[in-house]
């Protein structure tokens, strides 16, 4: 396991390199053309994540993140998840920046490495932003009546969150 | 409605830090927070930018388009209605792909482009088609190699192999996946019945 993911990213370059220049493509040009898009994408998000993690923040201080945490730790409990980590299974199909602002506090506060951080981690890359994509997909083509999209997508977002806990926990007990 | 959740959430700090009497950490966090959030994004400028290069070289020479013919085979079983090589059946390959890569903004337009090609076969334009559902259910959970985002927030607070989750997030992903489409193709295969059912039913009602 620790293999894949350490070769996944050279082996990946490797190929996108090589059929780069096997093909004839100006490398280097491409490389400056999507560093430039990858820029515009962050500057497009930033003012979102400025905000949401200064409101996230200020959630933090005023000790209403505490109190929403323990109302639901019950549930948490039920499935062994850490209670900490509710805010972001909520946050999660919301609000893309959002998730990114409450995953930069969480590694903050417990650390990369902790049980809290990595089911957060793996909570944040397994799924997207469901109502955005909802959103913009229907929007573009017209379709008022979705039908079971969201039903399926949020089982998906909640089915997300459960094996996200089972995983790490069954990961950090080897 | 992030409108209402951003709102949301500086109100009830303002009002909760007054009642809690900790307005003054609820104040010096609009700063600190505010600071902390340019300091993620700079660690992300470097990430983003530098990956969205290489998608970029994948693009360019032909990866990606590799990578949707990889996934063609796939995408017969999910969308079994679909006509085999047309413009929506590439249009969906290629979203997969660049969602598979980890680039949003090169797979959005595509997504759109797959979702117009559906809405030419569907009959009813208001309402979304099976296909369309399986699509949009299958963009909304997420399938990377790459989590780039994560990782590089991940190595800001020491991580010491910050690409040490990806299978974890492989598998996590897929078995959302897994239980999204389950519930769409049980919905699908209940309308389908319904509406059997209902032919049935007027045909009977052709006999009497």
């Amino acid at each position: 396991m620790g293999l894949i993911s350490v070769y996944a990213l050279p082996a990946i370059l490797i190929v996108f390199i090589g059929l780069g220049l096997i093909k004839g493509v100006k490398i280097f040009d491409s490389f400056l053309e999507g560093a430039f898009d990858g820029l515009k994408t962050l500057l497009k998000i930033a003012p979102s994540i400025i905000g949401l993690i200064t409101a996230v923040e200020m959630f933090k201080a005023s000790g209403a993140l505490d109190l929403l945490t323990y109302a639901l730790s019950p549930m948490a409990r039920l499935v062994h998840m850490p209670p900490e980590v509710i805010p972001m299974a909520l946050l999660r199909p919301i609000s893309g920046g959002g998730s990114i602002a409450l995953l930069d506090r969480m590694l903050a506060t417990y650390g990369a490495e902790s049980k809290i951080g990595l089911i957060c981690s793996v909570m944040c890359g397994s799924t997207e932003t469901t109502f955005y994509t909802i959103t913009v997909y229907y929007g573009a083509c017209g379709v008022v009546k979705t039908r079971h999209t969201v039903i399926a997508a949020l089982m998906a977002d909640a089915a997300a969150a459960l094996f996200s806990t089972l995983i790490v926990n069954i990961f950090t007990s080897f | 409605m992030l409108n209402y959740i951003w709102a949301g959430l500086i109100l009830i700090s303002l009002i909760f830090g007054i009642v809690n009497g900790r307005i003054d950490e609820v104040t010096n966090a609009l700063y600190s927070g505010a600071n902390n959030a340019v300091n993620a994004c700079i660690t992300l400028a470097g990430v983003m930018s530098v990956w969205g290069g290489f998608i970029k070289i994948a693009e360019n020479s032909g990866a990606t388009a590799i990578i949707g013919r990889m996934l063609s085979p796939l995408i017969r079983l999910l969308f079994p209605t679909l006509k085999k090589g047309g413009k929506a059946a590439n249009a969906i390959s290629m979203n997969m792909a660049a969602n598979m890569l980890g680039l949003g903004n090169a797979a959005t337009p595509l997504g759109i482009e797959a979702m117009k090609q559906l809405q030419a076969e569907n009959p009813d334009k208001t309402v979304a088609s099976d296909n369309m559902v399986t699509f949009v259910v299958l963009n909304t959970a997420s399938i990377q190699i790459i989590p780039t985002t994560i990782s590089a927030l991940r190595s800001r607070y020491g991580a010491s192999n910050p690409m040490d989750i990806l299978p974890l997030i492989l598998i996590t992903s897929l078995l959302a996946l897994a239980v999204g489409l389950t519930v769409n193709f049980l919905f699908i295969l209940g309308t389908k019945g319904a509406r059997v059912w209902s032919r049935k039913t007027k045909l009977e009602r052709v006999v009497i």
